[in-house]
């Protein structure tokens, strides 16, 4: 139980505690004031993640949006995660990693053709997973839902001359995050399956997902 | 300049918004009628709205914290939606995403048609989302824009901060998108929201399409990166 490294338990109702093994995901709904703790169990995997507002799916995360209300490309401690309305839905309280991509997007068998080649077609992905996960989770969940990701633990740098590159994780085993609910939320995780580029050190492994309410 | 044969031209009045349905090997070219314009650009595939613009799959695939020629534009499902042939411009904003009426509302106060007719201060949010019900569209199919004309400079520091860069586009600064199969294009010509102009000041755009040749084989955009020749090659594929 990840939660008792750092937090004494008294008084705390967890919620879930799981493992969630590489190119597996995971939906479930966190709410408001709860606590979401992500734990990179080896190092440097990414693990794609889409927020919604639990009573309004159509009021999403959106990465521009919270992007530029925070004037800074990467998510870190105090990153407020906004939807396309500008309402925040989590707050990052914790962050022993340092930084996250919201740019980079889910990876896709599609876009893995683009990037790597049509010999990556039928290899496993990010968008897989979601299509997987929103299928079962059902409550009419469509494609058009599956909007830009935030991902956890990945590092892709911006420059000024207008540079964008995917870099080594500054992930390392043990790190993590930790969110604030800041409305009722449903969460969908994918932990990336990618094996072509470094976001996952080219050998993607498990992630700790616990939700717990103080 | 490779838009020689003009269909036809229409004027986008400043702070509107507008659909323009472009057919494959079809050019768009928006002209800027005043300084200081933007226009916040959603893309589908006319063939199916699912298959949409992917701002991250474009960007990662080739490598650019904004658009630029010769990029190549990209869905969702791995294939050229539209290439940039050419632009007076080296920097077209992405990653900002577009104006709300909270945000236009925040900065400028109220406005409505009663009190200011047709300068009714409307937000990019709001104009895209009026052209996406004419199509069936709607807040669910709202992804990252394309801030033509816009600039917003990544800091290069630790937070991977943001600046927006005033007085990029002016008067005469242009851009152009070849369609590489049949599109819907909705746009909203509402400032930039990061824009620090203290009065609202949309500005005017011309558009200009053109019928031009397919892509050949040396065509600057699918010799720009490998994986800008995949995407065209893979809306050639689905198309041949
Ligand atoms: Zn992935």
């Amino acid at each position: 139980m990840t939660v008792t490294d750092a937090d004494a338990m008294h008084g705390v109702d967890v919620l879930f505690d799981t493992t969630v093994e590489a190119g597996d995901g995971w939906t479930g709904e966190l709410p408001a004031g709860s606590r979401l703790r992500i734990v990179d169990l080896c190092g440097n995997q990414a693990v794609d993640t889409l927020f919604f507002d639990a009573h309004d799916y159509t009021n999403r995360y959106s990465a521009v949006d919270t992007v530029r209300e925070q004037g800074a490309a990467y998510l870190t401690t105090g990153s407020v995660l906004r939807s396309v309305d500008l309402d925040p839905l989590a707050t990052i309280v914790a962050d022993t990693c340092g930084r996250h991509d919201t740019l980079g997007g889910a990876c896709a068998q599609e876009s893995n053709v683009v990037r790597y080649g049509r010999h990556t077609r039928h290899q496993h992905a990010c968008r897989t997973t979601f299509v997987r996960q929103a299928m079962a989770w059902g409550r009419g969940l469509e494609k058009r839902d599956l909007t830009h990701n935030v991902n956890f633990f990945m590092n892709v740098p911006l420059t000024r001359d207008g540079g964008l590159t995917f870099e080594d994780g500054v992930s390392a085993p043990g790190k993590y995050v930790e969110l604030r609910a800041d409305r009722d939320l449903l969460v969908l995780v994918s932990n990336c399956p990618q094996l072509n580029n470094p976001c996952n050190g080219y050998n993607p492994t498990p992630v700790q997902l616990t939700g717990w309410r103080t | 300049m490779t838009a020689t044969d003009v269909r036809y031209t229409h004027e986008i009045a400043a702070g509107a918004a507008w659909t323009v349905r472009l057919g494959r090997h079809r050019s768009l070219r928006l002209t800027c009628l005043d300084d200081g314009a933007n226009a916040s650009v959603l893309m589908f595939a006319a063939a199916d709205p699912l298959e949409r613009l992917n701002v991250p799959d474009t960007l990662k695939a080739q490598m650019s914290a904004c658009v630029r020629p010769p990029m190549v534009l990209m869905s969702d499902m791995g294939r050229a939606l539209a290439s940039v042939t050419g632009s007076s411009l080296d920097w077209h904003d992405a990653v900002t995403g577009h104006s709300t009426d909270a945000l236009v509302e925040a900065r400028f106060g109220p406005s409505s048609y009663a009190a200011d007719r047709n300068g009714w201060r409307r937000s990019a949010r709001a104009g895209l989302l009026d052209e996406l019900w004419k199509h069936g569209l709607g807040k669910r199919d709202l992804h990252a824009t394309v801030n033509l004309f816009s600039k917003v400079v990544p800091g290069g520091d630790e937070r991977g901060s943001l600046a927006f860069e005033p007085g990029h586009a002016a008067t005469g600064d242009w851009v152009e998108l070849r369609a590489e199969q049949d599109l819907l294009v909705v746009l909203s010509t509402a400032p930039h929201p990061m824009d620090p102009t203290p009065v609202w000041a949309p500005a005017r755009l011309r558009a200009d399409v053109a019928a031009v040749p397919a892509p050949g084989a040396d065509d600057a955009s699918r010799r720009f990166r490998a994986e800008s020749g995949r995407a065209l090659a893979e809306t050639e594929r689905s198309l041949a």
